[in-house]
């Protein structure tokens, strides 16, 4: 469950980035997180896996407080989420079997644990033919649905998908998603970022759409709002550049 | 199942730390190879100081002045000196020999004893051999040991026992300042091919805080990976310390001159130069691998 209240994120170089964000996600649900680029979706995932802090506000994250998490305590609130990338960030090097595998035994599970595990979550995501083969011998669909095993492993409370379908093709990108519902209906909350709207409107989820730090809506009516309002804003801040830029 | 855990977790530490010397070979055969260097260096020198210094004990042991009894004393009185002697600082023992032992130990020393034939050995003094405790102290208690009332003169060669001395006290202060600077370069150029593994891997750094893992479980497989290389360099070095020291000894056994220079086998020092490389390897391992990812675990 994640609990924003009022959060405010600005760097350390001035950009603020959130200005104000106030959500709940319960635990079961499937949210997707909306919004075009430099809107604010990453620093809302880089704040809910601990990567930053917020400036202000209040932040729950599966009852951990990130207000007030001391160092030593974030890896075992990163325990409780899955997180999934657009370029997968696998480890080259490992199998398929030996890069889920790793994910269990960086927090400490046993061999056995590993041995009964690995194989079930690799069943799930329909690879237990290709346990044995590297990552460069997949194709980018494949590699998504290795990550997804390992976000998946140690039995996370909740998923995050930053992009989970932005290197693939569009069919495979169904598959992903509809990978990423059934994981949702076996009981996971599932949050993805994504701005490929035609995938959004095609599951009828909540749909949460962010842009220049701020909520604008958040229902379950697909892109609604998003595209028009969205995508005006975005125009507005390009025309605004192009003014500043020109000579006088 | 505590501890099986745990035991699963340390062969996975010794696994990645191993492998990833492996997949950078040249930064770790360079690392290891300067381990060597800088280990042999030290140990040479070391084990020149403590040759010098078991040199130095020998002397020490049979280093002996000779104190002549005066003329005029009768042999009783002679006799009798023997405890003022004793009770003079850093003497060890003393040992009274007549003038008659003396002159018959003079005959045998001599290749043609028919030569002195004629001479007496009234022209020849009483005399005590004394032993010391610290030859370093042998002036001070040269000039105590002339105090004495009865002792007519002392007679000691003090040349030897101060060069080695001082030889002795040159090879401790090179040792000492070579000890210092290569440690020092040892643990920077392990800390670096320790930080090149940590760049290499930074990815897989990163998956791993992604899933949770603490920074202990990240540091682990890094100070293996040190601790590995350090105690192979170790060990390496030693071997070729004993190959190098024994060729040594057995070539300064080869001049005739040499024959007065006792060398220590190097078998009975096994027991300090083993452990001494080692605890060096593993010290210089860890302490490159912890210094190379004290700031990579920030992130």
């Amino acid at each position: 469950m994640v609990v924003m209240t009022d959060v405010y994120k600005a760097y350390e170089n001035g950009i603020r980035a959130i200005n104000g964000v106030s959500m709940t996600i319960n635990d079961g649900e499937f949210v997707f997180l909306v919004g075009p680029s430099g809107s604010g979706k990453s620093t809302v995932i880089k704040l809910l896996t601990g990567e930053v802090a917020p400036t202000s506000g209040e932040l729950i994250v599966n009852d951990f407080d990130l207000n007030q998490i001391k160092p030593k305590t974030m890896p075992y609130m990163r325990r409780t989420l899955g997180v999934i990338f657009q370029d997968f960030r696998l480890v080259e090097k490992k199998t398929v079997y030996e890069n889920v595998a790793f994910a269990m035994r960086v927090v400490g599970a046993s061999n056995r644990e590993i041995r009964k595990r690995v194989p079930y979550v690799l069943e799930l995501v329909g690879l237990s033919n290709k346990q044995k083969m590297l990552p460069n011998e997949l194709s980018g669909g494949e590699q998504q649905r290795v990550a997804i095993a390992r976000a998946l492993v140690n039995n996370p409370k909740m998923i995050i998908a930053d992009e989970p379908t932005g290197n693939l093709d569009p069919s495979r990108s169904l598959e992903i998603m509809l990978l990423l519902e059934k994981i949702n209906e076996l009981g996971t909350t599932v949050l993805t970022v994504t701005h490929e709207r035609e995938l959004v409107n095609r599951f009828y989820k909540r749909v949460i759409a962010i842009d220049n730090g701020r909520i604008i809506s958040d229902g379950m009516d697909g892109y609604y709002n998003y595209e028009s309002e969205a995508e005006q804003g975005t125009e507005a801040e390009e025309n605004e550049c192009e003014a500043e830029t020109q000579p006088e | 199942m505590k501890q099986k855990r745990s035991r699963n977790k340390i062969g996975y530490f010794i696994k990645e730390g191993a492998s990833s010397i492996f997949s950078h070979g040249f930064m770790s055969v360079s690392a290891i190879c300067v381990i060597i260097a800088c280990l042999i260096i030290m140990g040479s020198f070391a084990l020149v100081s403590v040759n010098i210094g078991a040199q130095i004990a020998k002397i020490e042991s049979d280093n002996q002045m000779i104190a002549y009894v005066d003329d005029v004393l009768s042999r009783e009185s002679a006799i009798a000196l023997e405890d003022d002697l004793l009770k003079v600082e850093n003497v060890a023992s003393v040992q009274f020999v007549t003038r008659e032992q003396a002159m018959d130990e003079f005959l045998d020393e001599q290749e043609d004893p028919s030569l002195f034939d004629g001479v007496e050995a009234s022209v020849l003094e009483d005399r005590y051999i004394v032993y010391v405790d610290d030859v370093e102290q042998i002036e001070a208690t040269k000039v105590a040991l002339e105090q004495v009332e009865g002792i007519s003169d002392i007679r000691l060669q003090l040349d030897v026992a101060n060069g080695i001395i001082t030889a002795r006290n040159v090879v401790m202060i090179i040792s000492i300042v070579l000890i210092i600077v290569l440690s020092i370069v040892s643990v920077f150029i392990m800390s670096n091919t320790i930080k090149l593994t940590t760049f290499e891997r930074r990815e897989e750094i990163a998956v791993m805080k992604m899933v949770g893992a603490t920074d202990s479980f990240i540091r682990w497989p890094f100070v293996y990976e040190g601790l590995i290389m350090g105690l192979f360099g170790g060990l390496l070095a030693f071997l070729l310390q004993w190959g190098i020291y024994t060729l040594m000894s057995d070539l300064i056994g080869a001049y005739s001159i040499a024959t007065l220079i006792d060398i220590i086998p190097f078998r009975n020092m096994i027991q300090y130069v083993l452990p001494v490389f080692l605890g060096a390897g593993f010290l210089v391992g860890i302490g490159g691998s912890l210094s190379a990812i004290k700031n990579y675990l920030k992130v």
